[in-house]
């Protein structure tokens, strides 16, 4: 009999062909003409619009749905674009329902707002699929800056910086550029290979070099950096990844839920990918919802999530639990890791209810499992950083810190919410301040 | 459930809604439709002399301007008159007002300025058993072309010598269809008036170019590359219709004359309120075209229950309500001061109420750090801009000031009593006593 949800063990080709395709598909189809007329016209235009305040990139909404409204998307990419180079990929992946979306007008009035994202991706992806980059490189400056990572932030700041006329070496440690949007947002976010057609596309700006298999510590030096180029960004996100602190963490079966995530992203084919049959998932934030959701989605019979606060305290946002849910993932609040339990292999995990406080009950219980992902947080890795604010580099304005001509954004960098957006407003504000430190330009 | 039964110059309809004469009641099929889906009248499309009958455009002959969500405001229009044979037209509406005869059906005519013609056609279509005639003096595109339509409705004396001709050939209550493409409406009403009609009903459509295709720079509805002033009609053009008809009925000259009210006539709402101005009944068009026969049941019920909630038993008692009420500017009260207010619980934050008062008009709304916004009573001169730019429907209200208190833009107490420019101490006519 072939395998289904039901076969016992960590495999692969749970499921038909079809149920595959069906279930990675885009999450929300971009808009077709008609639909976005439709959703541009309940913009009221307001007067210094809440939505753009909320947006950690300022991106002037009102104006481009207004441009969208008026026939002209490729208008309103150049409004978004210009706030926010990465426009297409935040499109896909903000959770506007906590920023631009939260706070409209109309969400105030009706519970409904302006769909604000897909009517950004409908306008990005009108400009980006007709080959359009909509900016110039502004004449040489002779300056040369070294961006390291190829992330949100880095790839931001390496486009405003060459936009200016700067040089621009962008080191990257893994294989392809695009950090987490290349390796670590859920496939059913960004299908058809979006993240590497959006980088191409902005490295068209010119000015760029990009150097992959570069692992800053390893390859080079934060040193040599400062003494080869006029200014150093570093977004290099966070490179570590917190253990459970558990005997048998190193068990077969566990596993660290952005590795899974990222395997998903490199893979051709998710039907070779094995899951579990019953599948825990530990942490309550994008990266556990992300794991857990695609757990489901590769055919797993039972995932549960399990946060060890109240459902209030999860980083991921109420639209990431309804979509959890909505896939059958089942939600455990308050309740924390206590025990691995297995024979070389995980079998069991036992989890004790915790209060608000992290208090223990005294009250535990267990669940099968034959597939464990962490997820709970991420470190930043390396040595010989600039100054930490707690576990990240600490930043004044601007992405400024501890060492001169050395500057920092997104994930690493002390202060962010770990949001694609605001990694791409830390990159593009610390870009502006690094050319109006070489060229005196205010 | 308030009786709707209309009796308009003698001719009864089970509701004062009509059609008008307009592509929707071009042929047998359409007006049985009509009346079936509880239409009360129908003016027929509109008919000329016998003989080989008029050609429309083979290319699009309707062009629209649209408001949020494409929804159509405004219609133009270059269709001729009835394109098909007059014994066809003839024929049709007699068995229709046979198999129909509690329904309203007038005849729409259009024939050239010569009292023969008028003669020929009055006389075939009595044969038909309708209960009147409208002269159509207010096609402004095409037949105007040919000295027809607006082009006699735009000379006050062809009109009332027309009406004249009609009344004098035939016993049927005479309407006269009244062309806006004019300066002042009450002349060729009051022509009318003169010349002996019944009735006059207007507006007729407005001349217009609803758009340029911007590819071809040519105007729309485009013909290989071309395109023709239309007739414009539908939601839009109720503000002008509105005026026209109640110019009509508060004119001394013209008062009492019955009007049949036309323009952009869409909800039962749009209805009353051109009853209200003097119309006893209303014609309608644009709203059937854009949403089929259908929405005439919601007229129906909508002005039934407003007339109930108002104790009204008859059509008759909307007429006119509001005219005594429709002023010159100079007889407005000018102690009638009023401020603007914000109801802070119905407020969602936009701030169009401030970008507009800021931007173009007194600077009289403030906005706080918290997107609080208030009302500057010493700044707000009452101009209800914030009124009508705010999207939630009576967030902004105009209260008025008692009589007493002082009007902090102005410093000076509001006074009592009823005082108009013609009185006041700034007009340098004044004939305030000494």
């Amino acid at each position: 009999m072939k395998d289904n949800a039901y076969t016992a063990g960590i495999i692969p080709g749970r499921l038909s062909p079809e149920d595959y395709a069906e279930n990675f598909s885009d999450l929300h189809p971009r808009l077709d003409d008609h639909e976005a007329l439709v959703a541009a016209d309940r913009c009221y235009f307001c007067h210094d619009a809440p939505c753009i305040t909320a947006c950690p990139t300022d991106i002037d909404i009102p104006l481009f749905i207004r441009q969208i409204a008026t026939g002209t998307p490729e208008a309103a990419a150049r409004t978004i674009l210009s706030q926010n180079i990465m426009g297409g990929m935040c499109a896909r992946v903000c959770p506007t329902e906590t920023l631009c979306e939260e706070v409209c007008v109309r969400e105030v009035a009706e519970g409904k707002p302006v769909l604000i994202g897909q009517l950004q991706r409908y306008a990005t992806d009108t400009l980006m699929d007709a080959g359009v980059h909509p900016f110039t490189r502004a004449a040489s400056t002779g300056k040369r800056i070294a961006v390291v990572g190829a992330g949100p932030a880095g790839l931001s700041c390496a486009h405003r910086l060459a936009m200016h006329g700067h040089d621009v070496t962008l080191f990257d440690a893994r294989a392809k550029p695009g950090g987490l949007n290349e390796y670590g947002i859920a496939s059913y976010k960004t299908v058809d290979d979006f993240a590497q057609r959006e980088v191409e596309w902005l490295l068209q700006i010119g000015g760029i070099t990009l150097e992959t298999d570069k692992t800053l510590g390893l390859d080079v030096s934060l040193e040599s950096l400062q003494s080869g180029f006029d200014a150093v960004f570093l977004g290099i996100g966070l490179g570590g990844v917190n253990a459970l602190g558990l005997d048998g963490d190193d068990m077969d079966g566990l596993h660290d839920a952005v590795d899974f995530i990222a395997n998903l992203r490199q893979t051709s084919d998710v039907a070779t990918l094995p899951i579990g049959r019953d599948v825990v998932v530990i942490g309550g934030g994008m990266t556990a919802v992300d794991a857990a959701v695609q757990a489901k989605l590769l055919g797993a019979l039972n995932v549960t999530l399990v946060y060890r606060r109240g459902r209030d305290r999860m980083n991921a946002s109420v639209f990431e639990q309804d979509l959890a849910a909505s896939k059958g993932v089942r939600i455990i609040t308050n309740a924390t890791p206590r025990a691995v339990i297995g024979n070389g292999a995980v079998r069991e995990i036992e989890f004790e209810y915790t209060d608000d406080d992290l208090a223990p009950t005294g009250q535990t219980f267990r669940l099968a499992a034959d597939q464990v992902f962490r997820a709970i947080g991420q470190s930043l890795t390396g040595g010989s950083l600039p100054a930490l604010d707690g576990r990240k580099i600490a930043v004044s304005s601007a992405g400024r810190t501890s060492i001169s001509g050395i500057w920092a954004g997104g994930d690493c960098a002390a202060g962010g919410d770990d949001l694609t957006v605001t990694a791409v407003a830390e990159g593009r504000d610390a870009a502006m301040d690094i050319h109006a430190t070489l060229t005196g330009a205010t | 459930m308030a009786d709707l039964t209309s009796t308009f110059i003698g001719i009864k309809s089970p509701n004062p809604f009509w059609l008008a004469s307009a592509p929707p009641t071009d042929k047998e099929y359409n007006v049985r439709r009509a009346f079936d889906a509880g239409w009360g009248g129908v003016v027929w499309k509109t008919l000329g002399e016998a003989g080989p009958p008029v050609v429309n455009v083979n290319g699009p002959r309707y062009g629209a301007i649209y408001g949020a969500d494409r929804r159509l405001l405004g219609l133009n229009n270059i269709e001729l008159i009835t394109d098909r044979p007059l014994e066809v037209n003839l024929e049709e509406m007699t068995r229709v007002k046979r198999d129909y005869p509690d329904h309203a059906l007038i005849a729409s005519l259009m024939v050239p300025m010569n009292e023969d013609a008028w003669r020929e056609i009055l006389r075939r279509v009595e044969d038909t058993g309708c209960d009147g005639v409208e002269l159509n003096f207010g096609c402004p595109h095409g037949m105007s072309e040919r000295g027809m339509g607006s082009a006699m409705g735009q000379v006050p004396d062809y009109v009332g010598q027309v009406a004249h001709w009609c009344k004098k050939h035939s016993d049927l209550p005479v309407i006269v269809k009244l062309t806006p493409n004019i300066t002042d409406i009450r002349l060729p009403a009051r022509a009318a008036k003169e010349g002996g009609a019944d009735a006059v009903s207007l507006i007729n459509t407005i001349n217009s170019i609803t758009s340029v295709d911007l590819d071809l720079f040519a105007p729309e509805p485009t013909i290989d590359g071309k395109g023709a002033h239309g007739g414009y009609c539908g939601p839009a053009v109720k503000p002008i219709a509105l005026n026209m008809v109640a110019e009509i009925a508060r004119d001394p000259e013209t008062a009492g004359l019955p009007i049949s009210g036309i323009g952009g006539v869409t909800t039962w709402r749009d209805a009353a309120e051109f009853m209200t101005l003097g119309a006893g009944n209303v014609q309608v068009c644009t709203a059937a075209m854009t949403y089929g026969f259908k929405v005439v049941e919601e007229m129906i019920s909508g002005l039934s229950q407003w007339m109930d909630e108002k104790g009204m038993t008859s059509t008759s008692e909307i007429v006119g309500r509001a005219v005594p009420n429709t002023v010159n500017w100079q007889d407005l009260n000018l102690n009638y001061v009023t401020k603007a207010v914000i109801d802070q619980d119905a407020c969602i934050q936009c701030g169009r109420c401030y970008a507009a008062c800021e931007d173009t008009s007194h600077q009289a709304i403030s906005m706080s750090e918290t997107r609080v916004f208030e009302v500057i009573d010493a700044e707000c001169v009452a101009c209800n801009l914030c009124v009508n730019v705010c999207p939630v429907e009576d967030c902004i209200t105009m209260e008025q000031m008692a009589a007493g208190s002082v009007d902090p833009r102005t410093g000076k107490v509001v006074e009592k009593e009823y005082a108009n420019w013609t009185t006041h101490p700034n007009n340098p006519g004044s004939c305030a006593a000494e």
